[in-house]
């Protein structure tokens, strides 16, 4: 087990080294850091004093990836791509463009992505589980197929309508949460009830109609049609049999999704102002900020690879039918 | 003048793509059966009718020019040529001339006669006073503003009447061709659409025909005496906003497939065929883009481009052209984040097929690599390119809202239904409430998706008669 993850670890090195490459060439070969200073300070009548000074501040003054004019190691080592790309891989993140540590940042913003998106991920999926059954009790008659438009239709309202009107009638007309903001301790749930609720409804469509598909191809196997025969009744044979076992794929594909959740959501978080990772790189994003928007890749990418290897041991725990190779 | 932009050239190639496959597959009795299926499905064809009229105004304004601008008496005269204007225009711009020109001043309701907002009106005689003005255009044929109920009841009837009329003409016409190809009575094929007999759903098409031509020629004459939807921050009919939307739209959801496509089917099934390295290499190319969350890679990379598009602004003549390499790069972005899904989908059953005994027959005979994949896995494989071609259609659309939200969408100065909701959520606040935008923008986009949706849920039954596809895909869309 443990030479398992060993080496499924190994094999992350790998991608991350790719993706640290990516990040390298969307950020600094597609543009030069001259570039990017000319943006930032404003395309027309920018001095190249002024570039040298923004470039020297972020340090973005050294060579792409040789520094010539270096001794020994430094030579590789006094680059931007040593201190802006490698360093990465110890999570040293640099400085944002506000001069504010983006490590730290990282650390104090990912509790209330967390307190927003780990509620959004359980309630969700309880609520999705409960629908789909429901439908694949209820398969081939008018409630399944009903419930299969609602769920379409669902699917096809934009996230941003839901988090519209919930923001409007619920916070503007009802006058019951606020609209938006955010507090520590257990104020939290003032502000965080709407958004979980927003985030659950906006994914029972998908989410429920997915689920609904699994327990249908679970019901149409062979251990189904034995336990029927046995004269067991049906809400039996739904809830002790074919739950159990769809549970499988349902839980491998949920736990792929859980340290993600660190990243919280974009859309939620920036509507509803909680000062978490999403509106973290929303605000990164509209101000141009490219040393959290390169942080974010790569932590999302990490915490990305860290879900996968999760899913594979999962498998393993959830079904004993798999054997580590 | 014509003007040719990069997104027009590759959605006309993609409709001729279309036409050409249409022809291929109609005299393929194999290749036509899975679409004759999708024929027979009510859902699917009521959504291809409520398709077809926004693929129309898609394709209208996908053919841009720039007008000629008249001569003024002295100016340009010594040169001798046209001057054009800069601004680009299409084809639906002039079906729709009276929408676009008759803007008001700011924020109207919809079917308003006043504006939404007071402003100070003289009176005449020195006197001032502040009161709602007359609007410029909406309800301006009005002689009495409270003749306006029965105004938009005349128009409303008169619209849905001729609605009504061109859509029995059209069900004439059916009758009569369908008649003539099944060699039938009038009367038994009148029967069998009554009761929904036919092979092809007609009784399906036509009824929601009927909805759609009423409802587009109601609103088509009631537009010519008001904002049907109310007018914006600056005046502009929001009806007009909402159709030149749909040309962002569905370049957003047919392009990026279009550009994605041959990655995806080419690596994943190299990836599936020669496996070993190969197959190392594309795997792990695949699984390094799909690490990076989506919406930050192409974050990243719109950001970067934007800086690229700000330092080299000698390279974009007209803003529309600088708006349209803006959508064109949206799209490959997209394409790229979204190409892995089906390279690993196709990769998989790639691996099945090439144990299956005709490619081995195929391998015994000499027959090369390059030849197989093209004339033996391909074919067994393109139900899965098409059914992940429609599945994904409808989620780029939602997809471009949000990333216009999130700032790295469209140029701003595109009309689409990401800035649509972006410029109306702020009003949202206001009181009286501006919520007729956010509306329209609803409604259009809620059609477009639910259509698009019910009609791949129609190709995916048809083409693929296992659920399991389907259950992967949706997966991949959660």
């Amino acid at each position: 087990m443990i030479a398992y993850i060993v080496r499924r670890l190994l094999y992350a090195v790998p991608i991350l080294i790719g993706v640290n490459l990516i990040t390298f060439a969307l950020f600094f070969v597609v543009n030069t850091p001259d570039d990017m200073a000319r943006m930032q300070l404003g395309v027309k009548r920018v001095t190249q004093e002024a570039i040298d000074k923004w470039k020297a501040e972020r340090g973005y003054d050294r060579p792409l990836l040789y520094n010539a004019g270096a001794q020994g190691a430094q030579r590789v080592t006094d680059t931007v791509f040593f201190h802006k790309s490698v360093r990465l891989f110890v999570f040293d993140f640099g400085q944002a463009d506000d001069q504010r540590d983006i490590a730290h940042e990282i650390r104090t913003r990912m509790w209330p992505s967390l307190a927003v998106a780990l509620p959004v991920f359980l309630v969700g999926i309880a609520v999705n589980i409960t629908f789909a059954l429901l439908m694949a009790f209820f398969r081939a008659t008018y409630i399944d197929f009903w419930g299969v438009v609602l769920c379409v239709a669902l699917m096809s309202i934009s996230t941003l309508f839901y988090i519209i009107s919930g923001q409007y009638l619920v916070s503007k007309l009802w006058r019951l949460v606020p609209i938006s903001g955010y507090d520590g301790g257990l104020d939290a749930v003032r502000f965080i009830i709407l958004p979980v609720i927003i985030g659950v409804a906006s994914g029972i469509g998908s989410g429920a109609r997915w689920y609904r598909t699994i327990f249908l191809e679970e019901i149409g196997k062979d251990y189904v049609r034995t336990a029927r025969a046995k004269g067991l009744a049906e809400t039996t044979v739904l809830f002790r049999h074919v739950l159990r076992n769809a549970m499988i794929p349902i839980l491998t594909g949920a736990v792929a999704a859980i340290p993600l959740l660190f990243l919280g959501s974009l859309l939620t978080e920036s509507f509803f102002g909680i000062p978490g990772l999403g509106s973290y790189t929303i605000d990164a994003i509209g101000s141009q900020d490219f040393a959290v928007v390169r942080s974010m890749v790569f932590l999302g990418s990490v915490l990305y690879i860290v879900g996968l290897i999760l899913t594979d041991i999962s498998y393993t725990l959830a079904d004993p039918r798999v054997r580590f190779e | 003048m014509i003007v040719v932009l990069w997104t027009d050239v590759l959605v006309w190639l993609l409709v001729a793509a279309l036409s050409g496959y249409a022809w291929f597959v109609h005299r393929r009795e194999h290749l036509a059966a899975p679409w004759r299926r999708v024929s027979q499905s009510a859902a699917g064809m009521v959504a291809l009718v409520v398709l077809v009229p926004y693929l129309a105004v898609g394709l209208a304004d996908s053919l841009h020019f720039r007008p000629r601008l008249e001569a003024r008496p002295g100016a340009n005269a010594a040169a001798g040529r046209a001057a054009y204007s800069v601004e680009v225009l299409s084809v639906l711009d002039l079906a729709l001339a009276p929408l676009r020109r008759n803007t008001e001043r700011t924020y109207s309701e919809p079917f308003a006669t006043r504006a939404y907002a007071k402003e100070t009106v003289e009176l005449g005689g020195g006197r001032v006073a502040r009161e709602f003005p007359r609007l410029r255009f909406g309800g301006a044929d009005l002689a009495d503003e409270d003749d306006r109920g029965r105004d938009i009841v005349a128009r409303l009837v008169r619209g849905a009447g001729l609605g009504l009329v061109v859509w029995l003409a059209g069900t004439f016409a059916l009758v009569a061709a369908l008649a003539r190809g099944a060699d039938a009575a009038y009367g038994e094929l009148w029967r069998a659409l009554w009761r929904g007999r036919t092979r092809t759903a007609w009784r399906a098409v036509l009824a929601s025909a009927a909805l759609v031509l009423v409802a587009a020629f109601a609103t088509a004459s009631l537009a010519s005496g008001y904002h049907v939807l109310g007018t914006d921050k600056v005046g502009i009919d929001v009806l007009y906003l909402a159709l030149k939307s749909v040309r962002t739209g569905l370049i957003i959801g047919a392009l990026t497939t279009l550009v994605m496509l041959p990655f995806a089917v080419l690596l994943g099934i190299m990836a599936g065929y020669f496996k070993g390295w190969v197959d190392d290499v594309i795997q792990y190319l695949y699984t390094t883009l799909n690490s990076i969350p989506g919406v930050l890679l192409i974050a990243a990379a719109v950001l970067m481009m934007q800086v690229y598009i700000d330092t080299h602004p000698e390279l974009f003549p007209t803003s529309a052209q600088r708006a349209d390499l803006r959508l064109l790069f949206l799209c490959i972005i997209l394409g790229l984040t979204n190409w892995t899904g089906l390279a690993r989908l196709l990769r998989g059953e790639t691996l099945k097929l090439r144990e299956l005994e005709f490619v081995q027959a195929a391998q015994a005979f000499g027959v090369g690599p390059a030849r197989i994949l093209t004339r033996h896995v391909l074919p067994n494989v393109m139900h899965l390119v098409i059914i992940s071609l429609v599945m994904d259609f409808s989620g780029l659309v939602l997809a471009e809202a949000v990333l216009s939200y999130v700032g790295v969408g469209v140029d701003p100065s595109m009309i689409s239904f990401g800035t649509m909701i972006n410029a109306a959520r702020l009003e949202i606040a206001r009181e009286p409430m501006v919520w007729w935008v956010l509306a329209a923008a609803f409604i259009f986009m809620f059609a477009l998706v639910l259509a698009a949706n019910l009609f791949a849920d129609a190709v995916r039954d048809a083409f693929d008669p296992r659920v399991r596809v389907g259950a992967a895909l949706a997966g991949k869309a959660a």
